[in-house]
C-alpha cells in the first residue's frame, strides 16, 4: 500500500525528515510514537501534500504510484485521509455541506454521480450514531466553537463518511476523554478492514489498548530509530525515549 | 507571497463570461449634455410636460454642484460631454407589442446571460423586466399581474398610462438635487422599471428587472420607483451586466421605494457590471442613490445585494424610517478583486418611534483591490425606543487588498439602543489544505469558504433567483443541504 524510502525533507533550510523508512501492508495497522518535536506531524503533512516542505530525497510509493507527484486533493480522493493534530475551523459552512462536498469529489474521482439526497442522510446519521455525536453536530460550522475532543470525534466522522483507504490518525487521541477515547477507538476498529491501513500517531500506549496495532515504530530526529510489535509500547511507556534513541547513536 | 495564496488569488480572479457585445441597431445621441439634449430625449420619450420641467429643473441644480470626493475612492474625472445620453435598439413604428415583435438578435442575448425572456422557458413565478441600454425592451407576465391589480411596467410607459402615479411620487424619496449623481440621473434617466402593489395586495410573483448596458461610450441613467400601498407586499430583483470595454462608463441610477402602512418590499440585487481588466483598464462606474421610506406605521423594507462586479462601486441603499414601528434591514455582499474599488453601505435614519433596523455587511477583498464600509444609523430625537444592530465582516484574499469601515452613529434619543459588531479575517492556508485534504479542488475551497462567510445574506436572497444569482455571480451558492 505505501512505501517510504529514505524520505529527507526540510522546512525552509530546516532538515526534518531525515532518510525515514516505513512500509505498510494492506490490512495493517502502524503506531507512530516519539518525543515532541521528532518530525511525525511533519510527516503526516509530507504524505498528505501540505505546502510549506520540500523533499530534498528518498521517494513514496502509494499503491503503485509516486505520491509526491499528486496535488493534495488528489492523494485524498485516491484515499489518504489525514485526521488532523489541530483541526481548523470554517465559520459558515455547515459540517453536513462539507461531507456531502467531500463525498461527492470523491465519488466523482470514482466516475459515480453525486449521492442522493436520502441516502447520504441515511449514511451521515449512521456514522455520526457510531461515533455517538449529537446529530446537531453536522448542522453547526466545521469545528467553530467544538471543544478540543468532540474536533478530533469530528475528524474521526469524516474519516467514516469517506471511507479512506490509508488513514493517518495525528494524536487524535489527544484532548479526549475517557469515555471519549473508548468511543473513538470504537469507530476506528469499526472502519479496520483487510484493505484498510492505519498510520497512527501517538504519545500514549493506553490508545494502543483499545486499538491494536500491528507494529509500533519510534520516530525520533527525523526517522524510525526502532520498530516492533505492540510490546514496544508497553516497553517506551515504562522506559521512554531516551534508550531507543541512545541505541539508535 | 506563498504560493498558495497566489492560487486563492488567480480563482478568485475568475474571466468575466457576460463580455460580449450584441451587434444591433442602434437610435444614439451624439455625445454631449445641455438642455438641448434633455429636451429631445424628453421628446424621443414623448413625455408629459412635467417631466421635461423636472428634468430641466434637476439639470440646472446639477450644473451648480461638484462631484463628491468624500468616499474612499480614487475617480479619474469623468467627461460628461463625452457620454451620450441615449442609446436604444432601433424598432418598427411604435416598438415591441409582445415577446414575438422583440428583435431576436436582443431575445437572444438574455438568453446567453441566462435570463430567458421566453415566458415559457422562465421560471414560473418570476416576471421580468428587461431594460437594454437606455429603454426597456420587454417585460414579461403582464397580463398575468395585471389581473392582480400590480403594475410592473418601464418607466417610460408608466408616464404614458399612469402619469398621476408617476408624478404623486418620482422624487419624493430622492429630491432631485439630493446629490451629484441623483440630480444628474433626474436629469437625463432614461428608463427603468416603475412598480404599484394596490392596497391589500401580496404580488402574486417575484418582480425581477435585467439591466444590460451594451453600447459603448454610453450612460446608463435608470430610474426605479416602488410604490407599495397600504397592507401589500412585494419582492423584487434586480440583475446587471456589461461587455468588457476598456474604457470606463458610468451607471448612474436612482431607485425610490415608498412602503405605507403595513406594507413590505423586500428589494434584492444582483450586481455584475463588467470590473475592469486585471490591471484595472475599463470597468463600469456603479454611482447608485438607492432609498426607501418607509412612511407608513409597520412597513418594512429589506435590502439584500450581493455586488462583485463594477471598477468603482459607490453605493448606500437607505432606509428613512418614518412610520412607527417600521423596520429597515440591509444585507450586503461585496466582492472586490484586482483593482475593484467599493465604497458601499447604508444609511438607517430611524425617525418614528419604536423602529428596527438590522445591518449585515460582508466584505471579499483580493488582489489589490480596496472594499469599504460606510454606515450611518440616525435616531431622531422623535424616534423613541429605536434600535439598531450592526455587524460588518471582512475577509481578505492575500495581503495586498485592503478592509476599511466608517461605522458613524448620530443618537439624538436617549431610549434608542445601537450595537455595532466588526471582524476582519483572512482564508487561512490551513484551512484551505484541510480542505483539499478532504478532497476538494483549491477552487471550490476557496469557493465554499467565502459562500460560508456571506452566508447570513445569502439567505436573504429569495429562493426563486438562486439560479440567476449564481450565473451572475460566479461563485455557487451553498446548497440546500443542512
Ligand atoms: N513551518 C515550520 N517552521 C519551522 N519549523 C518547523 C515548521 N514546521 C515544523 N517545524 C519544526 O519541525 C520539527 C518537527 O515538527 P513536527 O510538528 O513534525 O513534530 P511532532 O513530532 O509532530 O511533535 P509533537 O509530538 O509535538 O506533535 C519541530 O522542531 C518543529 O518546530
Ligand atoms: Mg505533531
Amino acid at each position: 500500500m505505501l512505501t517510504i524510502e529514505n524520505l529527507h525533507a526540510n522546512v525552509g533550510e530546516k532538515p526534518i525528515l531525515k532518510g525515514l523508512n516505513l512500509h505498510i501492508n494492506p490490512g495493517e495497522v502502524h503506531a507512530v510514537m516519539g518525543p515532541n518535536g521528532a518530525g511525525k506531524s511533519t510527516l503526516s503533512h509530507v504524505l498528505s501534500g501540505k505546502s510549506g516542505y520540500d523533499v530534498t530525497e528518498g521517494s513514496v510509493i502509494y499503491q503503485g504510484n509516486n505520491l509526491l507527484e499528486l496535488e493534495p486533493e488528489m492523494r485524498a480522493r485516491e484515499g489518504v485521509f489525514l485526521a488532523f493534530q489541530y483541526p481548523v475551523e470554517i465559520p459558515g459552512v455547515s459540517n453536513i455541506y462539507l461531507l456531502k462536498a467531500a463525498l461527492n469529489a470523491m465519488r466523482k474521482h470514482q466516475g459515480l454521480g453525486e449521492v442522493d439526497a436520502m441516502d447520504f442522510l441515511m449514511l451521515v446519521k449512521d456514522k455520526i450514531k457510531l461515533l455517538q455525536m449529537d446529530e446537531k453536530f453536522l448542522y453547526r460550522a466545521v469545528n467553530e466553537g467544538f471543544s478540543g475532543g468532540e474536533k478530533k470525534r469530528n475528524e474521526i466522522l469524516q474519516a467514516a463518511v469517506l471511507e479512506p483507504k490509508l488513514c493517518i490518525l495525528d494524536e487524535t487521541d489527544s484532548g479526549l476523554d475517557i469515555d471519549a477515547l473508548k468511543i473513538v477507538a470504537d469507530g476506528v476498529n469499526s472502519l479496520r478492514s483487510a484493505e484498510r491501513s492505519f498510520l497512527m500517531i501517538t504519545h500514549y500506549q493506553r490508545l494502543l489498548d483499545y486499538i491494536k496495532p500491528d507494529f509500533v515504530h519510534v520516530l525520533a530526529h527525523g526517522k524510525i530509530v526502532k520498530s516492533g510489535g505492540p510490546e514496544l509500547a508497553l516497553e517506551l511507556e515504562e522506559k521512554g525515549y531516551s534508550w531507543v534513541e541512545e541505541q539508535a547513536a | 507571497m506563498s504560493s498558495s495564496t497566489q492560487e486563492i488569488e488567480q480563482l478568485i480572479g475568475q474571466e468575466y463570461k457576460q463580455g460580449f457585445v450584441t451587434d444591433l441597431e442602434v437610435d444614439t445621441f451624439p455625445p454631449g449634455l445641455d438642455e438641448d439634449v434633455i429636451r429631445r430625449l424628453s421628446k424621443v420619450k414623448n413625455e408629459p410636460e412635467f417631466m421635461l420641467e423636472y428634468r430641466l429643473q434637476a439639470f440646472r441644480h446639477w450644473q451648480e454642484m461638484d462631484s463628491p470626493d468624500w468616499a474612499q475612492l480614487n475617480i479619474d474625472p469623468i467627461d460628461y460631454q463625452a457620454i451620450s445620453y441615449y442609446s436604444a435598439p432601433k424598432k418598427k413604428e411604435d416598438g415591441p407589442k409582445s415577446l414575438d415583435e422583440v428583435d431576436p438578435e436582443l431575445l437572444e442575448t438574455y438568453k446567453k446571460l441566462g435570463i430567458p425572456l421566453d415566458e415559457q422557458e422562465r421560471l414560473a413565478g418570476v416576471a421580468v423586466d428587461a431594460v437594454f441600454d437606455s429603454v426597456s425592451v420587454a417585460t414579461t407576465f403582464k397580463g398575468k399581474l395585471k389581473d392582480a391589480g400590480v403594475i410592473f411596467c418601464p418607466i417610460s410607459e408608466a408616464l404614458q398610462d399612469h402619469p398621476d402615479l408617476v408624478k404623486q411620487y418620482l422624487g419624493s424619496v430622492v429630491p432631485t438635487g439630493d446629490n451629484f449623481f441623483a440630480a444628474l440621473n433626474a436629469a437625463v434617466f432614461t428608463d427603468g422599471s416603475f412598480v404599484y402593489i394596490p392596497k391589500g395586495v401580496r404580488c402574486p410573483m417575484e418582480l425581477s428587472t435585467y439591466f444590460r448596458i451594451n453600447a459603448a461610450n454610453t450612460g446608463q441613467f435608470e430610474r426605479t420607483l416602488i410604490i407599495a400601498d397600504e397592507d401589500s407586499h412585494v419582492s423584487y430583483l434586480e440583475g446587471c451586466t456589461a461587455p468588457m470595454r476598456d474604457e470606463n462608463q458610468l451607471h448612474a441610477a436612482v431607485v425610490e421605494l415608498v412602503a405605507l402602512d403595513n406594507a413590505e418590499i423586500k428589494y434584492s440585487t444582483v450586481q455584475n457590471w463588467y470590473p475592469g481588466d486585471k490591471d484595472g483598464k475599463g470597468g463600469i462606474y456603479n454611482f447608485v442613490t438607492k432609498r426607501a421610506e418607509c412612511r407608513g406605521a409597520n412597513s418594512k423594507v429589506s435590502w439584500t445585494q450581493v455586488e462583485t462586479g463594477s471598477a468603482i462601486t459607490w453605493k448606500y441603499p437607505s432606509c428613512v424610517l418614518l412610520g412607527d414601528n417600521s423596520v429597515g434591514e440591509f444585507y450586503s455582499v461585496a466582492l472586490t478583486n484586482n483593482y475593484q474599488q467599493a465604497d458601499t453601505g447604508t444609511k438607517m435614519i430611524h425617525v418614528g418611534k419604536n423602529t428596527s433596523s438590522t445591518i449585515i455587511s460582508k466584505g471579499i477583498s483580493a488582489g489589490k483591490a480596496q472594499n469599504t464600509y460606510r454606515g450611518l444609523v440616525k435616531v431622531a430625537k422623535s424616534a423613541a425606543q429605536a434600535r439598531n444592530y450592526t455587524q460588518c465582516d471582512s475577509l481578505l484574499v492575500g495581503d495586498r487588498c485592503g478592509a476599511h469601515t466608517f461605522p458613524y452613529v448620530e443618537v439624538k434619543q436617549p431610549s434608542a439602543q445601537v450595537e455595532h459588531e466588526a471582524t476582519t479575517s483572512k482564508i487561512s492556508e490551513d484551512q484551505l489544505f484541510f480542505c483539499q485534504q478532504r478532497g476538494l479542488s483549491a477552487e471550490d475551497a476557496v469557493s465554499m469558504i467565502v459562500n460560508g462567510f456571506c452566508k447570513e445574506v445569502f439567505k436573504e436572497l429569495p429562493m426563486e433567483f438562486a439560479v440567476e444569482a449564481q450565473a451572475l455571480l460566479g461563485i455557487s451558492l451553498e446548497g440546500s443541504v443542512g
